[in-house]
């Protein structure tokens, strides 16, 4: 169909609101494609902020900040228990 | 509390998968690699950090432990760098696994002395008497020489666990005790957080100096046997 070709094409912030059950089950969720998720990803935020002619602090930091937030949500299981409340 | 301290240094797993690969295997992505002449900044400023340290470390052996020069490079690079993400607040360490501490001193150790062994048999046993001792005193001086080639691996291995694992609880216990103190005492409370900004920096420099450490070490095993 015309309008399965034209939901192939478009990227996340194109597809409209009821055309997006279809359009994330139309998406590539083999290994290979999972993988050329993550390189696709990777690859956007290195050229847009590491691979320029002055790149400043902001490309690494960013990803540290990243790093610290994911390893916060990883241990608030445990960190919830430190709060200062009367009652845990 | 007691419970709470040692609750970074547990192995970090999600709904029983292993998350600890995932943060061992981060730092890979702080060095990218390049095929150009010149690069982005980072890069250059990883290329020279590397060219310093490899001039620095491997100047000192023979064509034969110059192959060597790539698996003590990234050795250096992953021990200070897994060290230095450490520091990060809430991170898991890797290093601080005496597992993985093992898992990387045994087989350099082993590779070094098993080198030696096979290409020059001779010198590696005479590794085992030091030049000019009294004849009476051979058997107890070779006994104590072989157990001390073999704690080398142990060493190497403990080493690393202990310093960085004692330099993260003394931020833990040092930090917790200055957020305690601000409502009993602050003149205290600022005494103290001025050392946890001291300790801090002893952190920076132990966590590049282990990687360092480790590394010499290793190449002098490396030297002793080719």
């Amino acid at each position: 169909l015309a309008s399965l070709m034209n939901l192939m094409e478009k990227k996340l912030l194109e597809v409209k609101l009821g055309e997006l059950p279809s359009w994330i089950l139309m998406r590539d969720f083999t290994p290979s494609g999972i993988a050329g998720a993550f390189q696709r990803g990777y690859y956007r935020y290195y050229n847009k902020y590491v691979n320029v002619k002055k790149g400043s602090i902001a490309g690494l930091s960013m990803v540290l900040a990243a790093y610290v937030f994911l390893n916060y949500c990883r241990s608030y299981k445990e960190l919830k228990h430190e709060r200062l409340r009367k009652y845990h | 509390m007691n419970e709470n301290l040692f609750t970074s240094f547990i192995t970090p797993m999600m709904l029983g998968l292993p998350l600890v690969t995932l943060i061992i295997l981060f730092p890979s992505l702080l060095f990218p690699s390049s095929n150009r002449l010149i690069n982005n900044r980072l890069i250059s400023l990883q290329q020279w950090a590397l060219q310093l340290m490899s001039k620095q470390m491997m100047s000192i052996h023979n064509t034969k432990g110059q192959t060597w020069t790539l698996m003590l490079m990234s050795l250096i690079l992953f021990i200070g760098s897994t060290n230095l993400l450490g520091l990060l607040p809430h991170s898991f360490t890797p290093t601080t696994q005496l597992s993985m501490n093992l898992g990387m001193a045994i087989p350099l150790w082993a590779g070094a002395v098993i080198t030696g062994f096979r290409n020059k048999t001779k010198a590696s046993l005479a590794h085992f008497l030091p030049q000019g001792t009294p004849t009476p005193l051979i058997p107890m001086l070779v006994i104590i020489e072989t157990i001390s080639l073999f704690i080398q691996p142990m060493t190497l291995a403990v080493r690393l666990t202990a310093n960085i694992t004692a330099g993260h609880l003394l931020i833990h216990l040092i930090g917790g005790a200055t957020l305690a103190l601000t409502s009993i005492s602050p003149t205290t409370a600022l005494i103290t957080f001025i050392i946890l900004i001291l300790l801090t920096i002893l952190e920076f420099a132990v966590a590049m100096i282990q990687a360092y450490v480790f590394t010499l070490l290793v190449s002098l095993y490396l030297h002793d046997n080719t």
